[in-house]
């Protein structure tokens, strides 16, 4: 970057315009939508991980007083096994429709098997009961790499396996097999003075949002469905809903209320569906609520995974090979994120020759959903633990080893992206300035490790109006969910175009019949593509009041020019007048000013971060305690720093939970036995030091104010530093996660 | 959840009446901790609900340092906690107090409850075994006595019979140069329940260089907390020194017969007995070598 910008408003911490709600508990949740005449629904789930459905007598809960509606499977419009388009990528229908209610199979414990609406959530519990369910049980495969053996038991008899263009002729628990080639393999390991080569294993993982799913629907006597939820995007809720009732998408409106978490978990339907019918059955509003059981058990993990990673470097420190294995548990329906972590596995790195493979394999667990750089953290945990060992042997800095093969702008991914300018380089120089990296790290059973991460992070549609008030502050509608603090963000980038203050900037997220399309709040998109959208909706505010300054000083709109919140004229006549004078002239000069903008950017400039952990290991308890964190990340510009820091802690605070105790414990009957938050054991404050964020901005060249989006990068790091730091504790490799107390005493020979 | 009738008992007769009129329906509410939550989850089906905290000696609290320590059933955590003198008498119970979920927990959940719910892995259950505490019981027959070791029979199951309640426990009063300690294993630093908990008392001679005895129990390591009997008694009359402790240690690992879960697995719960047993130990010891 040659100059430094100066900006007003981006850079600085203004208080959130939705925290008053927040703090004070007005903000009103999915839970908290009320409605005359509501009902309650409750869910039907299989006790059995994986089982064909021999019938299902409803008679006994239809009897029940107070029960209003019953729906199964058979409510569902018949599902042929077409593709649905859900704007992200096309599904098979059927698997969508079968996920959302169990027809012919349930293929995890939790599954979904009837709803019931009744006039209370105990009856609608109790009728659940009534349900009499006939199940012919059979045997689970939980784990991918029995999954894939020849005799284990299949989930689809209709599934193939897709692998390198061609379609098996039999059954198979592997849905599909891709390859990312490049250069020669053989040559860059023949040129390799070491070589190591190692399997690792993750554990099922939940994003362990606090809030758990929820949705109230409404069928109008005229057809037009109405489902109030908490989600990540109102806009592919309604795409789903669409398909999986096979219902004219303009007929139906999706009001996203104020959500407590997602992670990337709360963008598939489970309950919003089933809120449908029971709507439609009953013809009166019903709300569902999962309880924290249900959504352990009913709704998407990210995925166990198993990954071979084998890398080769010259004395000198150069890696010149690198192949990877990556199979990764889709849960009972295809579609694991395993194509993300293919493309992240190797991607801080500039290697000539790569190899990369990657397995979708379905298991008896619930179909696996994004979770915060989905697949990434998978990946990196191998590799980073492999370049640390490659750095120990070569006896190289871990941090100088990275410095010298980091991938920098002009580089080539292995999946096939060239790199615009990155950061990556900047982030391992942050580490290093850092006085954490120079503080002394010697004592007995303490360790220092270091890892880098990856996430490519993603442009999509978004779409903003500005709606200009006669006293200089603007209304800005967008359909983006704010989770993170992005109605800030975006309003501020609005703010910095007007020359206004961020508090002149109303933002408001809206339902599906008000703003035009937007994607999800997912794949860090959101500050990038929704705050790109605000910037041009800005701009044509802009434009538009050049134009009404024009009128007013009867000037050609050309002789208008815009800065610091003035318009002034040029060439001549001496005019000025502020944004917020000429704000109360609209209504004289032609009527309201509504900027509009709608973006579908390419640009959205990956994020690299690296990370430094100290820990102390306790060998008597195998107990690891996280002494000290600190995380560097490139967000490209922070446009309201707080909540970069706060991105970046919490993808570290979910990255430590993932690496030392999180993970779905099944019994060999394939039942999670910790479907709770005791435990499900995620981290609590008193587990975790202050986590030093260090923001990095090296300028996307894709965005008008140099954003990366910063949301997911954080979590992909942890798990590896902090096995890294095991070893340096207790010279211990640990290639399992989660790297539990049982776990590190067994490694360790204590038991 | 299903419905179920709240009733306000005001005496030990009346509650102890209602129990044995609507016998195994009927449960007795004191923190609730515990039992809300059950009932809520389906755990647990019940048509009454007796709430004993209007009963003055479910919540009485004395200590004497001549007659020791009367504990009423339903005293929440942070009363025992807040008290300087049952802190200094029974360092070890104040431990398990402190732990017993957060703070807001611990406004309502007790001792009591704790013991009653006769959880394998109660924090408090330990250091009452160490303690030796001697429980209260009310019946149709009046009131009756038992040691606390002989209280759990199983999990969730107890001694009381049909119409029995609980209504407070009685700790004697700490010996000259005694003192105790409880830990227990946990993955985090809270909100979980013990992997294995250890609980340890000792009183040393006037030079606080011998052990005069010693007392071991343990928790989630069977199916009701344990009173490692033979290890505490490997401790009578011997000189502190790391082999006597390991010597306990190892005998408490002896009687542990710990089951394999999502909490933890058979052998790293055999393994932390002998950990967490030294550490209570060496614990117990500090505390009655650092008061003067």
């Amino acid at each position: 970057m040659s100059e430094k910008k100066e900006y007003k408003v981006i850079g600085t911490r203004p208080i959130r315009h939705d925290g008053v709600d927040k703090v004070t508990g007005r903000a009103i949740y999915g839970a908290d939508f009320q409605i005359t005449g509501l009902l309650h629904g409750r869910v039907l789930r299989s006790p059995h991980a994986h089982a064909r459905i021999v019938s299902i007598d409803t008679s006994r809960a239809e009897a029940h007083p107070g029960v209003k509606g019953i729906v199964t499977a058979e409510d569902l419009p018949a599902a042929e096994d077409k593709m649905a388009d859900l704007g992200e990528g096309a599904v098979s229908l059927k698997y969508l429709c079968d996920n959302i209610l169990a027809s012919d199979k349930a293929l995890y414990k939790g599954h979904a098997i009837a709803a019931v609406a009744a006039t209370s959530p105990h009856i609608a519990e109790e009728a659940c009961e009534l349900i009499d369910v006939e199940y012919e049980v059979l045997p689970p495969v939980l784990e991918v790499r029995q999954a894939m053996e020849p005799d284990a038991p299949i989930l689809h008899e209709n599934l193939r396996t897709s692998s390198l263009g061609e379609t098996g002729d039999k059954p198979s628990n592997v849905a599909s097999h891709f390859q990312h080639k490049k250069g020669d393999i053989d040559k860059g390991f023949d040129e390799a003075d070491i070589i190591i080569d190692r399997e690792f294993v993750t554990g099922t993982v939940h994003q362990g949002y606090i809030e758990p799913h929820n949705a109230t629907a409404l069928y109008n006597p005229d057809g037009q469905l109405t489902v109030w939820c908490s989600t990540q995007g109102a806009f592919t809720v309604r795409e789903q809903l669409a398909e999986i009732l096979q219902y004219p998408i303009s007929k139906i409106k999706v009001v996203p209320l104020e959500i407590g978490g997602g992670f990337g978990g709360k963008i598939n339907v489970y309950v919003k569906p089933l809120a449908a019918l029971l709507a439609k059955k009953t013809g009166k509003p019903v709300k569902v609520l999962m309880n924290r059981a249900d959504v352990f058990e009913g709704t998407g993990p990210t995925p166990a995974s198993f990954i071979t990673i084998k890398m080769g470097a010259t004395n000198d420190g150069k890696i010149t090979a690198a192949q990877t294995s990556l199979v990764f548990e889709a849960g009972a329906y295809p579609g694991s994120p395993v194509g993300a972590g293919a493309m992240c596995v190797f991607a801080p790195y500039n290697i000539e020759n790569v190899v990369i493979d990657g397995y979708d394999v379905v298991v008896n667990k619930p179909k696996t959903a994004p979770y915060r750089a989905p697949g990434a953290t998978n990946a990196a945990f191998g590799t980073e633990t492999v370049v640390d060992e490659l750095a120990e042997k070569l006896n190289i800095d871990p941090l100088e080893i990275r410095l010298m093969n980091g991938a920098k702008e002009g580089d080539r991914r292995a999946d096939g992206p060239v790199y615009p300018r990155i950061g990556f380089i900047e982030t391992l120089e942050a580490a290093k300035e850092h006085p954490h990296y120079a503080s002394p790290n010697g004592k007995k059973y303490h360790g220092r490790g270091i890892a880098s991460g990856f996430w490519f992070n993603i442009g999509l549609e978004s779409s903003v109006t500005i709606n200009v008030n006669p006293d200089g502050t603007v209304n800005l509608v967008e359909g983006s969910t704010d989770i993170g603090g992005t109605r800030a963000s975006i309003a501020m980038q609005a703010a910095e175009v007007l020359g206004i203050p961020a508090e002149s900037v109303n933002p408001t997220v809206v339902d599906t019949n008000s703003i035009g399309y937007t994607a999800v709040t997912g794949g860090s998109r959101t500050t990038y593509a929704t705050g790109y959208a605000a910037y041009e909706a800005a701009q044509d505010v802009v434009q538009q009041m050049k134009a009404r300054a024009a009128k007013l000083w009867d000037v050609e709109e050309d002789n208008v020019q815009f800065a610091d919140g003035e318009f002034s004229s040029i060439n001549g006549k001496e005019e000025q007048i502020s944004f917020r004078d000429l704000s109360a002239r609209l209504g004289e000069t032609g009527g309201p000013v509504i900027g509009r903008a709608t973006m579908n950017p390419a640009g959205a400039g990956g994020a690299f971060a690296t990370h430094v952990v100290d820990v102390e290991v306790d060998v008597d308890t195998g107990k690891v305690e996280i002494l000290r964190y600190t995380a560097t990340q490139d967000a490209g510009k922070a446009i309201h720093p707080s909540y970069v820091e706060g991105q970046i802690q919490g993808g570290v605070v979910q990255g430590i939970g993932w690496a030392l105790n999180e993970e779905y414990i099944y019994n060999d009957e394939g039942e999670m036995t910790n479907a709770s938050f005791l435990d499900y054991r995620m981290p609590t404050c008193l587990d975790l030091p202050m986590i030093d964020a260090i923001i990095v901005e090296v300028p996307n060249p894709g965005h008008p104010y140099g954003v990366r989006g910063v949301g997911e990068v954080p979590i992909v790091p942890p798990p590896a530093a902090i096995a890294n730091a095991i070893y340096d504790a207790v010279g211990i490799r640990m290639t399992e996660l989660p790297m539990s107390p049982d776990r590190l005493l067994k490694a360790m020979g204590k038991i | 959840m299903q419905a179920f009738e709240y009733i306000d008992a005001k005496t030990v007769s009346e509650a102890v009446a209602l129990l044995d009129d609507k016998g195994e329906k009927a449960r007795i509410l004191a923190g609730g901790t515990d039992l809300i939550v059950q009932a809520r989850e389906g755990r647990r089906t019940l048509d009454w609900m007796i709430d004993i905290k209007s009963i003055p000696e479910v919540n009485a609290l004395d200590y004497d340092s001549e007659t020791g320590l009367t504990l009423g059933a339903a005293v929440p955590c942070y009363r025992i906690y807040d008290d300087d003198a049952i802190c200094n008498a029974y360092p070890g119970l104040v431990d398990a107090t402190k732990i017993i979920g957060g703070t807001a927990i611990q406004g309502r959940a007790g001792v009591g409850g704790n013991l009653c719910n006769a959880s394998p892995a109660a924090d408090c259950i330990p250091p009452l075994i160490v303690l030796n505490a001697i429980c209260v019981i009310a019946g149709p027959n009046g009131l009756s006595e038992i040691s606390v070791e002989e209280f759990c029979t199983g999990p969730g199951q107890t001694a009381l019979a049909k119409g029995e309640m609980l209504v407070s426990l009685k700790l004697p009063a700490p010996q000259q140069n005694s003192s105790s300690y409880y830990l227990r294993f946990i993955p985090r630093n809270e909100m979980d329940i013990a992997v294995v908990g250890a609980g340890a008392s000792v009183t040393l001679d006037e030079a606080k260089e011998r052990i005069v005895s010693a007392r071991i129990a343990l928790g989630a390591v069977a199916p009701t907390p344990l009173f490692a009997e033979e290890a505490s008694a490997l401790l009578s009359d011997r000189e502190i020194s790391d082999d006597a402790i390991d010597e306990a240690a190892q005998a408490a690992q002896a009687i542990a017969r710990p089951i394999s879960d999502m909490r933890g697995t058979s052998e790293q719960r055999t393994h932390l007995v002998g950990v967490l047993t030294r550490r209570a130990l060496n614990g117990a010891i500090q505390r009655v070598k650092d008061t003067a």
